[in-house]
């Protein structure tokens, strides 16, 4: 039987497994490092303004993705509920990216502009205020604690690293776009900008 | 995709089906050889364990060959193969599209019934309270509540007061342009000591008393500042969305430490207009059903029992 020429030379197995397992990577992830389609940012999509970006931190930080995801699929019983399904161009400048795997609580890709200001602070200080049989937690030290700016610049220079085009004005702004800024507002502001490009498509 | 790429992905994909073809054929068994069920590979364990060297099961290379001519034919028929769109053209986006406007055309016949009619011949039609309790549901209970029952800085719908009217034109004007109710902070004009001269006055209007505040004062100072919106009476005016301070309905709260935050701070309210997202016969559904929820009995009844069907309106 032939198999035993690779079976009994590990080299040669260790060759073919390779071969064999790079395929589908080759295949399915490398061509899109190199698509405009997911490379470039999607008519509309712009950079997190810094208090924005503090947000996303907050969000990342509270694990939000735990129980929230961020990518509406094309099937319709998701559009129907949340809006234009998400594209790969929405998610240029997230580094990392939010799409999430779970849903304990409801898709966010699109929820930026779809309650007021006013709602979000009420609701994440304590969702059953407004929404009685929610499970979610309650987030009340957002509104008492204030965005640390020291590092906000810090965190604009390193997304500029991985290809965000920050200019170093913004950089350079960004410590006093947030100062004396709370994490509450943060996080509304990084809300109420999920998704909103897809407005105008 | 760039033709480059087009290019890479299908040779990578021939390749790999080939190379499962080329790798079944390189492992068949040689013609005319037979299964002995005695050959082993020579390796021994344990003093007797040896491993038998038979070829693959038939059965086996049957459903291999089936599985790669399975292969070919779905890249045929589906995108796969770098650019190639297949001869079914069928994408994901394209069939989300397709179901999006069949669901659309049902819902455009199911609405189409409702279309000619009044809300107020609405609020007494069963199917229609249906399609607007999926609505509400769907819309309107993030802020409202799932009964309408409202939360302090969103209105309660079932208890028949209404800021900007509640009648079923000013409902459905309400939800399809939106509102925008703005109370001024007056703690700068008043100063703390006439923030409490006014609040012991509005609050002595439903004959509550506090231990703050001269309510005679805060009456002059109602008469200068308040009446342009609340009106002399203080019953409010659902032109400017102005609450009647007369009854004990309070939108933000009626406690004095409240009542007195409104005063001093301002309050502003927001309901989004829905016009534009949901258009008008999706909109006198709402008006509807939003005014069953404080309607008379005989309508509350119909609402009741039109709990679980009517799926097909959101």
């Amino acid at each position: 039987m032939n198999h035993e020429i690779v079976e009994k030379k590990v080299t040669w197995l260790g060759v073919w497994i390779a071969l064999v397992i790079s395929i589908g990577g080759l295949v399915e992830i490398v061509p899109l490092y190199f698509s405009s389609e997911t490379s470039r940012p999607a008519p509309g999509v712009k950079p997190y303004t810094a208090l924005a970006l503090e947000g996303r931190d907050i969000y990342i930080r509270e694990g939000c993705y735990n129980c929230h995801s961020q990518m509406v699929r094309p099937l319709r019983a998701e559009t129907e509920r949340y809006g234009h399904y998400s594209l790969a161009g929405e998610s240029v400048y997230d580094h990392p990216f939010q799409f999430g795997s779970k849903r304990t609580g409801p898709d966010l890709a699109r929820v930026g502009g779809r309650y007021t200001d006013e709602w979000h602070r009420a609701h994440l200080t304590n969702p059953r205020d407004l929404v009685p049989e929610s499970n979610m937690p309650t987030y009340p030290w957002l509104s008492k604690t204030l965005v640390d700016a020291n590092r906000t610049s810090d965190k604009l220079r390193a997304l500029r690293a991985v290809g965000v085009p920050y200019t170093d004005e913004e950089v350079k702004l960004a410590g006093y776009e947030v100062r004396d800024k709370t994490e509450m507002d943060a996080l509304v502001a990084y809300l109420q900008g999920l998704g909103t490009a897809a407005a105008n498509w | 995709m760039t033709p480059g790429h087009s290019i890479f992905i299908i040779v990578l994909t021939v390749a790999n089906v080939a190379g499962a073809v080329w790798l079944l054929w390189w492992m068949r068994r040689a013609r005319g050889q037979t299964t002995t069920l005695t050959e082993t590979t020579g390796h021994v364990w344990d003093e007797d364990l040896v491993e038998l060297n038979n070829p693959l099961p038939r059965w086996w290379l049957w459903l291999f060959i089936i599985t790669v001519i399975f292969g070919g034919v779905y890249l045929a028929l589906y995108p796969g193969l770098g650019a190639w769109k297949g001869t079914l053209a069928w994408s994901s986006r394209g069939e989300h599209d397709a179901q999006r406007a069949a669901n659309a055309a049902r819902i455009e016949r199911s609405l189409s019934r409702f279309a000619a009619l009044s809300v107020a011949d609405l609020s007494h039609d069963s199917a229609a309270l249906n399609a607007g309790r999926n609505l509400f549901l769907n819309n309107c209970a993030a802020c409202h509540g799932s009964d309408g029952g409202g939360a302090p800085g969103y209105p309660n719908l079932t208890d028949g007061d209404w800021l900007w009217g509640g009648d079923p034109a000013a409902v459905a004007m309400t939800i399809a342009e939106g509102r925008q109710g703005v109370m001024p902070a007056w703690s700068a004009a008043l100063g703390n000591e006439g923030v409490d001269d006014v609040l012991s006055y509005v609050l002595g209007l439903q004959g509550r008393r506090v231990d703050v505040g001269n309510p005679q004062a805060g009456a002059e100072k109602f008469a200068q500042l308040c009446v342009a919106c609340h009106g002399a009476d203080a019953r409010g005016n659902p032109l400017l969305g102005a609450p009647n301070l007369s009854d004990p309905v309070w939108l933000h709260g009626g406690s004095a430490p409240a009542v007195r935050a409104s005063i001093a701070d301002g309050r502003g309210g927001k309901m989004p207009a829905h016009a534009g997202r949901l258009g008008e016969t999706r909109v006198k559904l709402l008006a509807a059903y939003v005014l069953s929820l404080s309607a008379p009995a005989d309508v509350t009844v119909a609402r009741a029992g039109a709990a679980d069907a009517g799926a097909d309106t959101r």
